[in-house]
């Protein structure tokens, strides 16, 4: 980039957050992971706290996401994040500690991992990226594939009565007296991007103040294995996922509204 | 005068265009007959005059392309009593 000279009464107003390395992701164009990646970035950046914090990578198309945050990172095996995230928290319950998972990863292989791990009140972190498909493996039906869409393992649609319906974590995890903060966001628009930070800030200064399980779901898209370009990709998950899976918050213990409402 | 700018690192661009969709003001596009080193069409700034630097591009670019700098806001009293 040339060197350009900056107007004295400018100031700077975004600027490459601190939390990411200056690798260029493997991510396609227009996914949006590269939001969710920029979004926890910006916010552990204005916490303060990336020199404490250690994330843990899942597997799907974020298992390079170590590559991509500069901060401590871990790799778990496939599902497995939250039971890392629960050894890792508690040998050093000062550090801040996240898992990164996708839908394949913690909705298909790794429920049992993390439904106990909430239900301990474990005092970590979790961003679920929810984009109804598995897409580093070539686009197959996910737990949370919508019922009729076609994917390559249901070709004709999901069939729900053989392959069930789509589960709806945030409304599962919620349930679960250990969760403190739970909800469901999307990153489709500028609006719902701004929402979604404010999650994810929330979400981290939950577990900062010790006051239980928190998680975010992020509504997602996955243009190349829905077929569709990155635009096309987010107008379809606003017309059909969003109706499927409802924002909002699913939990919010009362001292989280007070943390919310205080700042 | 410009009331913002942003300033584009091309080469972390893929060119999925989600910027030029939502840059309130329309002086975003994908670069024509242009590429960057991963081989995309990199985006562009047509009309550097008109930028606001409200940010929107860098809110929704996922490879964090953009940093903006907008024009400083005058206290509001100052303004008010000008």
């Amino acid at each position: 980039m040339a060197t350009v000279e900056i107007p004295a009464d400018m100031e700077l107003v975004y600027k490459y957050p601190e939390s990411l390395t200056e690798a260029h992701t493997h991510y396609c164009p227009g996914c949006t992971h590269g939001v969710i990646h920029r979004l926890i970035a910006e916010v552990l950046d204005e916490l303060g706290v990336r020199e404490r914090t250690i994330g843990i990578a899942p597997v799907g198309c974020s298992v390079l996401a170590y590559y991509y945050f500069n901060m401590d990172f871990a790799e778990a095996a496939h599902g497995r994040a939250p039971a890392m995230a629960t050894g890792l928290k508690r040998v050093s319950p000062d550090k801040v500690v996240f898992t990164y998972q996708g839908d394949g990863d913690l909705a298909a292989i790794g429920t049992a991992e993390i439904i106990h791990a909430v239900n301990r009140g474990e005092l970590f972190t979790t961003i679920f990226v929810n984009n109804a498909i598995y897409g580093m493996t070539g686009g197959q039906m996910a737990p949370t594939t919508l019922p009729g869409q076609v994917t390559t393992s249901s070709p004709y649609g999901r069939d729900v009565e053989t392959a069930g319906f789509p589960i709806h974590m945030a409304e599962l995890v919620g349930q679960l007296p250990g969760a403190a903060y739970v909800t469901r966001q999307a990153v489709l628009d500028v609006p719902g991007i701004r929402r979604t930070k404010k999650a994810i800030k929330l979400a981290f200064q939950t577990q900062l103040a010790g006051l239980g399980f928190s998680m975010v779901e992020v509504l997602s898209t996955c243009g190349t294995n829905w077929h569709m370009g990155p635009l096309e990709a987010l107008e379809w998950a606003k017309e059909h996922m969003v109706e499927y899976f409802p924002l909002g918050d699913t939990k919010m213990t009362d001292r989280v509204r007070a943390l919310k409402e205080g700042k | 005068m410009a009331k913002g700018m942003v300033l584009i690192n091309e080469d972390r661009c893929k060119g999925c265009g989600l910027c030029v969709s939502v840059c309130p003001v329309h002086i975003l596009r994908l670069a024509d007959g242009r590429f960057n080193a991963k081989g995309y069409r990199p985006v562009e700034v047509t009309d550097p005059e008109a930028c606001t630097g409200c940010a929107m591009c860098a809110t929704i670019c996922p490879d964090v392309v953009f940093t903006v700098y907008r024009q400083r806001r005058k206290p509001k009293q100052a303004a008010a009593t000008a």
